[in-house]
C-alpha cells in the first residue's frame, strides 16, 4: 500500500488514485494538513486512512445509491461538511468535527469521536450521524431522513424545522428548535440506538436513557389560523 | 510565520491583502520608546514619488519628520503633536495619497493582487514585530483597491479584519457621518471599525466595544480586532463565517481556515479550537 502525500500530490491526484483503487483496496493519505476535498467522490468499497488533520467536506458524496461506498478513517480533525451527501460507505473522525457535519448525506454512517460543532446533520437525507461528545446549536436543522445520536449534550435550536428525521441525545439539550419536539422511546428506536451504540463504539452512551426528538409535524401545512402573519 | 499563513489561504482573497505589523522599532532618528512618536502608513491607488513626498513634508512640517520606504508606500514618523498638520499638508499637496494607519507601532501595507505576490514583492517575510495581522480579500460589497483594502486602522493603532458580510452597514454609516465620522471608503467593513473607533473614543474597553458591535451591526462576521497589546477574535451567533485558533507555545495564532496553521512550529503540540459565536477570545501581550 502507497501513501499518498499531499506533499508530493494535489488533491485532484490523489482523489485520482482513490478513485482507481479496485474494490476491496487500501491506501493511505499522509500530510493532509487541513487540505479540503480529500477522498471526495469515492465510489468503491476501498478503506482509506486520513493521517492527520483534513478541511472541508472529506469524503462528499461517496459511496453509491445502494449503501455501499468507502470505509474512511481520519485520524485527526476535519473541518466544515465532513461527509456531505454521502450516499454510502462509513466515515469515522478520531477527533472533532467542525460545522455541518454530514449535511445532506443521503446514506452511509459518520462516526465522530469528538465534538461537532454548529449544525450537524442539517438536511440530512437519510444518513446516519453518530456524535459521540456535544453537539453545537442549529444541529439536525430541516433535517428530513435519517438519524442522529449526539453522545453529549446538544446545543440550541435542536432539530429546528425537522422533518422524519429522528434525533437521539444521551446528554442535556439546551433547547428545541421550532416544530421539534420530545417523543416516548419506542422498541424500534431502542433497537436502532443500541445497534448504533455498538457499531460506533461509544460505550459511554447507555440507550435505554436517551433522549428522542422528532417534528411535531405543525410546520408541514399552511394553518389559516396563522393567515394574518403573512 | 504570518507569511505562511497568508499564502496557504492565497486562493481565498485572491484581488487584494492587507498586512499590519506591530513593532516597537524605531525609524530614523526616533529613539525607541521615546514618547510623542506617531507612526503613519501611507499608501496610494496611483504611483506616487515617495520621496519627494518625504522632502516636502520635511519642508513643510520642520525637522521632527522622518520617514521609510514601506511596501507600495511609506511609514512616516512625525511628533504626535502634527497629526493634524501632516494630514492637512498631505490632503492638499497629494490628494492621491490615504492614511492606511496611524499609530505608535502599528505599519500597515496593502496591495492589490495575490497575497502570495505581495508577500515577495515587498519581502514582507523579512518583516519583524511581535503581532501581526493578514487579510486576503475577495470582494463582494465594495470596489478592488487599495483604499478598499483590510486591514482598516480607524483610529491609532486599531487594526480591523473582517471575513464576512454586514447587511445595515448604510445605516449605520449614514449615522456615523451625521455624528462627524469619516470614511475613506464606502467598504462595509470599514463602517465596523470605525464604529468600534467610535465606541472606544467614548470610553469602552475593547470588550465592551466588541459587544456594541454584536448589537448594532447586523450581518455575517469573523472580526480580527487587535490595539497594541490585545488581539480579538469573535464570530457572529451563527458562525456563519469559519475560523479556527491555535494556542501554542509562544504564539497565538487566529485563522480563516486550519490549513493557514498547519506549518507553523509546534502545531502538533498546540490547542487548537474555534470560537464560539458571540463569545470574545482576547489575548493580551
Amino acid at each position: 500500500m502507497v501513501p499518498l502525500s499531499c506533499d508530493a500530490l494535489g488533491v485532484r491526484a490523489i482523489n485520482h488514485e482513490l478513485r482507481a483503487l479496485p474494490a476491496g483496496g487500501t491506501a493511505r493519505v499522509v500530510h493532509p494538513r487541513g487540505r479540503h476535498n480529500l477522498a471526495v467522490g469515492i465510489p468503491s468499497p476501498v478503506s482509506i486512512t486520513v493521517e492527520g488533520n483534513a478541511g472541508y467536506f472529506l469524503g462528499g458524496l461517496s459511496g453509491a445509491a445502494d449503501g455501499s461506498g468507502p470505509h474512511i478513517v481520519v485520524d485527526g480533525f476535519v473541518g466544515w461538511s465532513v461527509g456531505e451527501n454521502l450516499m454510502g460507505g462509513s466515515i469515522r473522525v478520531r477527533g472533532s468535527a467542525s460545522q455541518s457535519a454530514g449535511s445532506s448525506a443521503r446514506g452511509g454512517r459518520i462516526v465522530i469521536e469528538g465534538d461537532a460543532s454548529l449544525r450537524a446533520g442539517i438536511s440530512l437525507k437519510g444518513g446516519t450521524l453518530a456524535i459521540a461528545g456535544d453537539a453545537g446549536a442549529m444541529s439536525g436543522f430541516m433535517a428530513q431522513a435519517g438519524l442522529i445520536l449526539i453522545g453529549g449534550d446538544a446545543g440550541h435550536g435542536l432539530g429546528d424545522s425537522l422533518y422524519e428525521a429522528v434525533i437521539y441525545v444521551a446528554g442535556s439539550i439546551a433547547s428545541l428548535g421550532a416544530d421539534a419536539v420530545v417523543q416516548e422511546m419506542t422498541d424500534e428506536d431502542l433497537l436502532a440506538v443500541k445497534e448504533l451504540v455498538q457499531e460506533a463504539g461509544f460505550d459511554h452512551v447507555d440507550p435505554t436513557r436517551v433522549t428522542k426528538v422528532g417534528s411535531a409535524r405543525q410546520l408541514y401545512h399552511f394553518s389559516t389560523h396563522n393567515h394574518g402573519a403573512y | 510565520m504570518l507569511v505562511s499563513m497568508l499564502e496557504a489561504l492565497d486562493e481565498r482573497g485572491p484581488d487584494s491583502a492587507g498586512i499590519a505589523v506591530y513593532c516597537d522599532d524605531a525609524i530614523g532618528r526616533e529613539s525607541p520608546g521615546r514618547p510623542g512618536c506617531l507612526k503613519i502608513s501611507l499608501g496610494s491607488d496611483d504611483p506616487v514619488e515617495w520621496q519627494e513626498v518625504a522632502r516636502g513634508l520635511t519642508t513643510r512640517l520642520g525637522a521632527g519628520v522622518d520617514w521609510q520606504p514601506f511596501g507600495a508606500g511609506m511609514v512616516l514618523s512625525i511628533p504626535e503633536d502634527l497629526e493634524a498638520e501632516a494630514r492637512t499638508s498631505l490632503a492638499t499637496n497629494w490628494p492621491e495619497i490615504r492614511v492606511l494607519a496611524t499609530g505608535r507601532n502599528v505599519r500597515v501595507l496593502k496591495g492589490v493582487g495575490r497575497p502570495t505576490d505581495t508577500c515577495a514583492r515587498y519581502g514582507v517575510a523579512d518583516w519583524a514585530g511581535y503581532m501581526a495581522v493578514a487579510h486576503t480579500r475577495m470582494a463582494t460589497e465594495s470596489a478592488v483597491t487599495v483604499l478598499h483594502a483590510h486591514p482598516f486602522v480607524p483610529s491609532r493603532d486599531l487594526c480591523v479584519v473582517h471575513n464576512g458580510s454586514f447587511s445595515n452597514y448604510a445605516t449605520v454609516r449614514r449615522r456615523l457621518v451625521a455624528a462627524g465620522v469619516e470614511f475613506d471608503s464606502d467598504n462595509d467593513s470599514e463602517v465596523a471599525a470605525r464604529y468600534l473607533a467610535r465606541r472606544l473614543a467614548a470610553g469602552d474597553d475593547l470588550d465592551e466595544a466588541i459587544r456594541w458591535v454584536m448589537k448594532e451591526m447586523d450581518g455575517f462576521f469573523t472580526l480580527v480586532i487587535s490595539t497594541a497589546d490585545e488581539l480579538s477574535v469573535v464570530r457572529d451567533a451563527f458562525a456563519c463565517k469559519p475560523a479556527v485558533v491555535a494556542v501554542a507555545d509562544g504564539y497565538v495564532a487566529v485563522a480563516s481556515e486550519y490549513r493557514a496553521l498547519a506549518e507553523l512550529p509546534g502545531i502538533a503540540s498546540a490547542t487548537v479550537f474555534e470560537p464560539q459565536p458571540e463569545e470574545v477570545y482576547t489575548w493580551f501581550r
